[in-house]
């Protein structure tokens, strides 16, 4: 294993990101450290993305300060997401774990090691001359975990990984994400599941029109909501 | 029909003269597209990852040069190699080097602005992935054309067929000369012009023949990858 630098905790003071005229993100501070993983919950539109790809450094606020363990600007070394769409390289199932390796810099004589490792972790043993754009939402949504995984994160962030799967492919995927926490990595992800969050979820934060609304430890959050957004949310109904 | 008789008998037999302007023929064109592809491929990827003041204006020229008169080309490079020109000092005017020169003005526009489009739309699909590895543009290019290969045969065949086709450049700057700078295309111009229609057919029908089968080829290969890398 790599040392540190781990990149955390990841700050957001005072953030607002502007698009097209349109506020995405509005006067945003949270902190995300190291710990059980963080549910980024909310109804769609309510800049839970945006959050995401912001913390994993791919958008620049309009106004405050994003800091990776207290340093802005920082490239992503030791992070990682997965989009809910991942992109499959045009090359197999290996050789996309194989140029994650690469771009992390992992001495080349270890590759064939990490990439079974790898497939194993995530349940595509022996898949790995396949290529990678056969195979299925489910199973490409794995692979975009092993690549992400490859880089040996601190932090992975995770963009609905799960919006498009069956139950099953739903199951693994949380298995996955399971068992990369317990490693001591730091999952941050977004969902507009409940169920999903509930099962997953140390920590809890709930996000409307571009605002964070709530926070905090999520069996506290489902048992006691604070705010009438909040509780409007948890009920099943529509919020406005 | 007696044409068409000569015509075959000519192939079949492996008419010397037939053979030799066949060679000089795929040489020049190859030779161009080699050199057209390396300058037009990272060109097009330029312009696809790059955004700079001017760059519609370069794409829109390069979009128009694909339309390139062939013999406005050769008469430039003509002007550019004649004696008295600049380049005039390399004295390679009529000669298959001057051949490949025009053929390979023809045919870099054609080659950027496809690979510019190839590379583009697919950095638009890779942005966020290839930024979130955090690839230096280097190796995005580097990634880009790779993964882009398969479109980029198809620009690459677009190329070759302007080259393979092409007449007008390398009889202004070739001089179609016998048995140095004649290649299938000027030779049928000019036998077809002297009414001599066995070696121009048999010509046409090689030419035909390398073209579908190169093509052939481009197809099977690209198949072949697409199933072995998705």
């Amino acid at each position: 294993m790599r040392a540190p630098p781990s990149e955390l905790p990841i700050r957001f003071d005072d953030v607002t990101f502007d698009a097209g005229g349109i506020t995405i993100l509005d006067r945003v501070s949270l902190t995300l450290g190291a710990g059980a993983p963080t549910l980024i919950i909310g109804p769609n539109g309510s800049g839970k993305t945006t959050l995401l790809r912001m913390a994993m450094g791919l958008l620049s606020a309009s106004s405050g300060r994003v800091t990776w363990d207290g340093v802005a600007n920082r490239p992503p070394i030791r992070r990682a997401i997965v989009f809910q769409r991942p992109i499959m390289l045009r090359r197999s199932v290996g050789e996309n774990i194989r140029y994650s390796l690469k771009a992390a810099h992992i001495p080349g004589d270890r590759h064939p090691a990490r990439i079974e490792e790898l497939l194993a972790l995530v349940g595509l043993d022996g898949m790995a001359q396949r290529p990678a754009r056969r195979l299925s939402g489910g199973e490409q949504q794995r692979l975009a975990l092993a690549r992400a995984l490859a880089r040996d994160p601190a932090v992975l962030f995770l963009d609905e990984p799960t919006a498009s799967l069956d139950p099953a492919a739903t199951k693994s995927v949380e298995d996955i994400i399971r068992a990369v926490a317990a490693r001591g990595i730091k999952v941050a992800m977004t969902t507009h599941d409940l169920g999903e969050a509930r099962r997953l979820a140390g920590d809890i934060v709930f996000m409307h029109r571009g605002r964070i609304v709530e926070t905090g430890d999520a069996a506290s959050f489902f048992r006691l909501p604070q705010t009438g957004e909040a509780r409007t949310f948890l009920a099943g109904d529509l919020l406005l | 029909m007696q044409p068409q008789m000569s015509a075959l008998d000519l192939i079949l037999s492996g008419d010397p003269t037939l053979l030799a302007i066949v060679r000089l023929s795929l040489i020049v064109s190859l030779s161009a597209i080699v050199l057209a592809a390396m300058i037009g491929v990272p060109l097009g990827a330029f312009l696809a990852l790059n955004r700079f003041r001017g760059r519609e204006a370069v794409i829109v020229v390069i979009n128009a040069l694909m339309g390139l008169p062939p013999v406005v080309v050769g008469l430039a490079v003509y002007l550019l190699l004649s004696r008295s020109g600049p380049l005039g000092t390399f004295g390679i005017l009529f000669t298959p080097q001057a051949m490949i020169v025009a053929q390979t003005i023809l045919v870099t526009p054609i080659i950027a602005a496809l690979s510019r489009q190839i590379i583009e739309d697919l950095w638009l699909e890779y942005r966020d992935e290839l930024t979130a590895m955090n690839i230096g543009p280097f190796a995005r290019i580097l990634t880009l054309i790779w993964d882009g290969r398969f479109g980029l045969v198809v620009a690459l065949l677009a190329g070759f067929g302007r080259a393979a086709a092409e007449v007008g450049a390398i009889i202004v700057v070739g001089g179609n000369i016998d048995g140095f700078t004649r290649t299938m295309t000027t030779t049928i111009a000019l036998e077809t012009s002297k009414g001599d229609l066995p070696l121009a057919m048999g010509l046409g029908v090689v030419l035909i023949t390398i073209i579908i089968l190169v093509n052939a080829f481009a197809w099977t290969l690209r198949r072949a990858g697409e199933r072995l890398a998705g």
